[in-house]
This record gives structure tokens, C-alpha cells and sequence, in this order.
């Protein structure tokens, strides 16, 4: 049984892989940014449910690590020689002024970056709970975006960087969202996992049993904000540009969104909801643009009519799956094939066995 | 095994321990009990950690606990099962009993105790795909006794098992205690339920507003007129 999941998972990677070299060579330009997009929102999705879903510790703080990632892709990769022209109004600090790094390794840089600053915030931040540490967190998430602002000679300010080598390619994208889904899998089922659900359940009892509650959730804390480090510098890198201004606190509730509407604590919940979400507002976008019916305008289609359909469409999809559309669960291989051999015994109320 | 000298806590300047000194010794049910207040619930959260003492001592084979932290305490091999069950609601069965056994690492000792755990508690194995929040008050129950058996302690305390219990599961409840201690655990048990707890105990105490007033076996308290009018009801019918 268990090693033909293995085999399903390996398939269905490998397919997934070809569609996103289908992407890169076989839609058009359009198609494939929403698809990358896709993309990096999963992967920043599921840097936020490791906090927030597992853990259970509600933090706000994601846009400020993406931030940290995408401002170290954008002042590591920027060529050289094209460094003078970027910063033209402070020239680049000589400290990191001739450090150039392949995307890869500013990613990494980037991440490791976020988490270590993720570390710092943790000591005060960490000690609060529910909306106290949403608020804190918050905060801490527009300090780092007025940080970079001011600190023009590293960041270039409020002018943004730009002229970064654009990395447009699904394959990249697709191969750092696979090992992201594949490493919160795994640390999920670990027995760290299971202690970050235990805190998210129940911390008395949790502590009662002797986890560490500062420990697990400062680790928790600090995987969340790599990875979403790792997802702002792809997200900078796909742009091209980086600007304070992209990295609002608001950014972040796109991804509370997701991994709500997608199901607090389930990691192909968290996918699926980066899918609709981002996909969902992309397409609707006919809405936007005025139609006519033989002849007839019909009214309401003109701009901003989208996020109306699509908050309507939020709203029927949380009435209809209060726990978000997967809830805890997680689609299994199990489960499928489950479904496909009686789909009528398997909504009836298998649904809850493992 | 477990000794308590005099141990003061106190939440925000007021006391709620005032100096309680007890003894549990290896092998035995000890049962302290008392009123709603009386600083019971406090007493168990001081020995694992959870609250921090003020003055006194507190020695488990005697290794000073206080100033410890819970992770230390738990490996110590003392273990709670807190008052209210508090199991992990949207966990499942099984997974309850794995965070049970956190602090550790051999895998097939952890195996083995969670086929222990489902010897003692059929219904538990019955159910170990369910989610925690779905069972039923005593089930919850027995998995708070079961998953705290994961750790492999040496000292069990447990903090009102009885709270919210049918008088049927009560009793249940009260012979897997006695089916632990058999095994070899030392238990610690707190409870209100005085007469239930008294008749499986070895030794006695009780604890009033922070200090202990009486001690005995658990025999000579239930028939102690003072605990009798206290505790038991004062019906004369024996």
C-alpha cells in the first residue's frame, strides 16, 4: 500500500513537471505568470500554515519576511555593472556594492535572512497570544518594510530596485514549490509536527506532556518566515522590480486568505486555495470589462465588479465549508482511491476515516 | 520517592500553598484532597513546573525539582494528567498517545507501550482513527491516563479524574488506577470525590486553605468524624 503512494506521488510529481514545462514553453505570457503566480503563493501559503495552521500562533507578519527574501534577490542579483544605474540617486553601500549571487543562492541567502530576523522578533513577540500576537507581529511586518525604506544605500529606498534579472521560467518556480511541499510534509509528520499541533490544541497540556512551547514555536516561527523569504524572492524575481510599497501589510492577508479559504492545517488544502485564489481573481477579470448581449449592455460589468463577485464567492465557500474547503484533512492517496472505487460510500461518511 | 518540605506558592501576592509539606512513597496510591480553593490543582502544577513555587523544596528520589522546567521533569519520568482531561480535540486517538510519549525516542519501546495502552483501554484502539474531540467524557478520560502512560512514568498524578463523570465510569476509572499502580507507577491523585478516593488510597492527606490538616491511611480518614462531616456527608448509615 504504502509504497504504491510512493509510486502515485513520484507519478504525479513527474506529470506535474512536464505541465509546468508545457507552461514555460507552451502557454503564452499571460497564462504563465498566473501560473507562477500560482506558484509562489502556494509556497508563501504553506510558510504561513506551518504558523499559523500547525502551530496555531496567529502572526501577521509574512509581507515583512517576503520583503527581506525579494530586497535580497533584488540587491544580490542585479548585475554588477548595472548596479550604478539602479541606484542613482545614493550609490550602493561598498560594503555589498561587488557581491553578485546566482538567483539560487540569493534565495537561500534570503531566506536564511528572514528566519534569522524572524529569531530576533520571536524572543519579545512569541509571548503573546491570539490577537496580541497578530498585532505585534503585524507591526513588526511594517517595521521591516520602513526599515528598508529608509536603509537607501542597501535598498535603494523608496525608488525601488529594479533590473533584476527576470526569472520567468515555471520550471524553476515549480521545482522550489515541490521541495517547500515536500520539507512542510515531512516536518509536519515528524514528531516536531505533531508537537506544533499539540501547542495549536492545547498548550497547558502540550507543556503538561513536556514540550518545550517557546522552543517549537520560535522553530515553528522561523520555517515559516524562510520559506516565505524563499517565496518573496521568487515573487521579486518574477516582477523584475522590487518596491516597498508591494510589500504592504495588506499583502498578507492574501495569504491568511488562502490558507482559510484552503483549510487552517492542511498542507494540499493551503495548494488548492493558492490555485482558486490566485487563479480565481485572474479570471475573473471578465467581469471587469463591459459586455454586451445582443446589443444590450448589460450593467455592472465595469472595473471593481470582479471583487464583488469574488468576495460573494468567498462568502458561499466559507457558509458552505466552515473549516475552509479541506478543513484539517489532507487529500491522500488513500482517500482517492477510496473515492474512485464508490464515490456516492465515500461522501456518505468515509470521509473522516484515515 | 516524592517529598515535599514546606513549599510555599502563591499567584500575585496571594498565597495559595502556605507551606504544605507531603511525602509519597514508592509504589504507593497517595490521595490528597479538599475543598474547591484548597490549593490542590496548584500543588500538581508546581511539582511538574507548570507554576512556579515560591519558597520551599520539592525532591523526586532526591533530586531538587524547583527551579526546573517541565521537559526536565517530565524525562524525570513524573507525569500529570491535568484536571479537565485536556486532550488534544482535533488530533486523533493515536496521535494524542504519540505526543504522549514526545520526550522519546525509541520507537519500538514507544510501539510497544501504545499496544500496553490499547491492552488497558480496548475502547481507545476501537476508536484510534477518531478525532479526540468526538469521544465521549470517560473515553477522554482514558485516553488523558492512557497518553500520560506513554511517557513511562514512575509518578502518575492525576487531577480529578472523577470531574464530570458518571458514577459507573467513576468506578471504571478508579480500578484502572489501581490496575496502573499494580504495574508498578506510584500514583498521586487528587480529587473531591473523597470517598472514592479514600478507599483506593494507601496513604491520605487533606489540604484546607493551603495547608495540610490531616494525614492517615486512607481507612483511617474515611472513618475520621471530621472528614466524615467534611467531605463524606454526615448520614450515620454505615
Amino acid at each position: 500500500m504504502k509504497k504504491q503512494n510512493y509510486l502515485f506521488t513520484a507519478i504525479a510529481v513527474t506529470v506535474l513537471f512536464f505541465a509546468a514545462c508545457y507552461a514555460q514553453y507552451g502557454l503564452d505570457a499571460y497564462l504563465r505568470r498566473v501560473a507562477n503566480l500560482c506558484m509562489i503563493y502556494a509556497i508563501i501559503g504553506l510558510s504561513l500554515q506551518i504558523v499559523n495552521g500547525f502551530c496555531g500562533q496567529f502572526s501577521l507578519g509574512q509581507a515583512g519576511f517576503m520583503a527581506i527574501g525579494a530586497y535580497t534577490v533584488g540587491i544580490f542579483t542585479v548585475p554588477v555593472e548595472l548596479r550604478a544605474n539602479v541606484f542613482y540617486a545614493v550609490p550602493m553601500n561598498p560594503l555589498i556594492a561587488d557581491i553578485q549571487m546566482p538567483v539560487w543562492l540569493a534565495l537561500i541567502v534570503g531566506g536564511l535572512l528572514a528566519a534569522f530576523v524572524a529569531f530576533l522578533i520571536g524572543f519579545p513577540v512569541l509571548r503573546l497570544h491570539g490577537d496580541y500576537l497578530a498585532i505585534a507581529t503585524l507591526g513588526f511586518s511594517e517595521i521591516i518594510r520602513i526599515v528598508i525604506t529608509n536603509a537607501q544605500s542597501f535598498t535603494n529606498g523608496a525608488l525601488g530596485i529594479k533590473d533584476i534579472p527576470p526569472l520567468n521560467d515555471a520550471r524553476y518556480i515549480f521545482v522550489v514549490c515541490a521541495l517547500t511541499y515536500i520539507f512542510v510534509t515531512a516536518l509536519i509528520n515528524s514528531s516536531y509536527g505533531r508537537a506544533f499541533k499539540a501547542i495549536r490544541e492545547d498548550e497547558i497540556a502540550a507543556e503538561a506532556m513536556g514540550i518545550d512551547l517557546f522552543r517549537h514555536k520560535c522553530m515553528a516561527f522561523m520555517f515559516s518566515a524562510f520559506f516565505a523569504g524563499v517565496g518573496g524572492g521568487l515573487y521579486g524575481a518574477l516582477l523584475g522590480t522590487v518596491d516597498p510599497k508591494n510589500f504592504l501589510f495588506t499583502l498578507t492577508y492574501n495569504f491568511v486568505l488562502i490558507i482559510v479559504l484552503g483549510g487552517m492545517g492542511s498542507i494540499t488544502g493551503s495548494m488548492l486555495g493558492a490555485i482558486l485564489v490566485t487563479g480565481g481573481l485572474e479570471f475573473l477579470r471578465v467581469f471587469d470589462e463591459p459586455l454586451e448581449f445582443f446589443g444590450m449592455a448589460i450593467p455592472f460589468f465595469r472595473p471593481g465588479f470582479r471583487m464583488v463577485i469574488f468576495s460573494v464567492l468567498l462568502m458561499v465557500c466559507v457558509l458552505f465549508w466552515r473549516k475552509g474547503i479541506m478543513g484539517t484533512e489532507e487529500f491522500t492517496w488513500d482517500k482517492f482511491k477510496k473515492f474512485v472505487k464508490n464515490p456516492v460510500g465515500y461522501w456518505k461518511g468515509e470521509a473522516h476515516h484515515g | 520517592m516524592l517529598k515535599i518540605d514546606n513549599l510555599v506558592v502563591s499567584y500575585g501576592g496571594i498565597e495559595a500553598l502556605k507551606g504544605v509539606s507531603l511525602q509519597v512513597p514508592e509504589g504507593k496510591i497517595v490521595t490528597l484532597i479538599g475543598a474547591n480553593g484548597a490549593g490542590k490543582s496548584t500543588l500538581l502544577r508546581s511539582i511538574i513546573g507548570l507554576v512556579k513555587a515560591g519558597s520551599g523544596s520539592v525532591t523526586y528520589d532526591d533530586v531538587e525539582l524547583l527551579g526546573l522546567n517541565s521537559q526536565k521533569i517530565v524525562e524525570k519520568g513524573i507525569t500529570l494528567v491535568p484536571e479537565g482531561r485536556r486532550v488534544f480535540p482535533n488530533l486523533t486517538v493515536a496521535e494524542n498517545l504519540q505526543i504522549g510519549a514526545y520526550m522519546r525516542n525509541d520507537k519500538q519501546g514507544i510501539a510497544e507501550d501504545m499496544k500496553k495502552v490499547y491492552d488497558l483501554f480496548p475502547r481507545l484502539e476501537e476508536r484510534s482513527w477518531q478525532m479526540a474531540g468526538t469521544l465521549s467524557g470517560g473515553e477522554q478520560q482514558m485516553l488523558a491516563v492512557g497518553r500520560a502512560l506513554m511517557s513511562r512514568p514512575k509518578l502518575m498524578m492525576m487531577d480529578e479524574p472523577s470531574l464530570g463523570l458518571a458514577p459507573l465510569v467513576i468506578k471504571d476509572i478508579f480500578s484502572i488506577i489501581e490496575r496502573i499502580n499494580k504495574q508498578g507507577v506510584t500514583i498521586l491523585l487528587i480529587e473531591q470525590n473523597a470517598n472514592m478516593a479514600l478507599k483506593v488510597a494507601d496513604l491520605a492527606y487533606v489540604l484546607e486553605t493551603g495547608r495540610i490538616t490531616m494525614t492517615g491511611t486512607g481507612k483511617e480518614l474515611l472513618e475520621n468524624p471530621d472528614v466524615k462531616a467534611a467531605y463524606l456527608g454526615t448520614s450515620k448509615k454505615k
